[in-house]
């Protein structure tokens, strides 16, 4: 799994590509608490249009993200969910818990 | 591929980057099965999952302890009802898990974890738990829709 941040004006965008499972699931969390919590980004969007699979620690992340971004007042948003992230959201009855959009330009002017 | 009996034996260590590689195998043998799109991903998505369980809880993530999975193909006669399907067995060494734990939380309550039983659970027909001396043994079984079940039969039987 690779992961990579785009930072601009009052916005990160974390590119996410491969396998967010139990081996790399930590380093997704990691990355999105840093934004809310060190970096106090006002809004972190998820890219997970290169994302293969999500296991439940995959998920466990994003919703651990998704409070401490509650907690500070900041939003997180997701986009470019494959059939198999989607899939897995449904799964876990989340998917109207999470902001998402189809590309990243709807995710930027949300 | 054999129509019946094992299909495929993996000894594995209990280090997370070996789960990407046991996903393909199994997305790959239950694609040769015949199970759909939805049945190959939910039955991957169980196995994926046990084997975290196995992983996180019974060997406390320490990566270099065995695991060893069976997968076999079934072919079950109940009366004049015949089904195949797949049956996957993980086999684990270390602590038994709290039996507690095995229904999964409910989905309504919103936070991080507890999801792995409600995916395991959602992939298969089947899931039975045993352990006895040290040796975990979690059995599951998905069964192939009842035409992909039926024997084929040729022109002229």
């Amino acid at each position: 799994m690779k992961i990579s941040a785009r930072r601009m004006d009052k916005t990160t965008i974390l590119d996410i590509s491969g396998d967010i499972d139990l081996a790399h699931s930590t380093e997704v969390r990691r990355m999105v608490l840093l934004e809310f919590r060190e970096n106090r980004t006002p809004r972190v969007i998820l890219n997970l249009s290169d994302v293969n699979y999500i296991d439940s620690s995959g998920v466990a992340s994003l919703v651990e993200g998704l409070k401490a971004s509650r907690d500070v007042g900041s939003r997180l948003i997701l986009f470019g969910l494959s059939p198999i992230a989607h899939e897995v959201l449904q799964l876990s009855r989340l998917l109207k818990i999470f902001e998402i959009y189809d590309t990243e330009d709807m995710a930027l002017e949300a | 591929m054999n129509r019946t009996g094992l299909l495929l034996r993996l000894e594995l260590p209990s280090d997370p980057e070996i789960l990407c590689v046991v996903r393909s195998a199994v997305m790959r043998l239950t694609e040769e099965m015949g199970f759909s799109t939805e049945e190959c991903r939910g039955l991957t998505r169980a196995v994926d999952e046990a084997l975290a369980n196995i992983i996180r809880h019974a060997y406390d993530g320490r990566p270099d302890q065995p695991i060893e999975v069976l997968c076999r193909r079934l072919q079950n006669r109940t009366g004049s009802e015949q089904r195949a399907g797949l049956e996957i067995v993980l086999v684990d060494h270390g602590a038994a898990p709290d039996r507690k734990k095995l229904c999964g939380r409910s989905l309504d309550d919103v936070r991080p974890g507890g999801l792995g039983m409600h995916f395991i659970q959602g992939g298969v027909d089947v899931m039975q738990y045993t352990s006895q001396a040290h040796r975990n043994r979690l059995r599951l079984v998905k069964y192939l829709p009842a035409a992909v079940s039926e024997p084929q039969l040729t022109k002229g039987d």
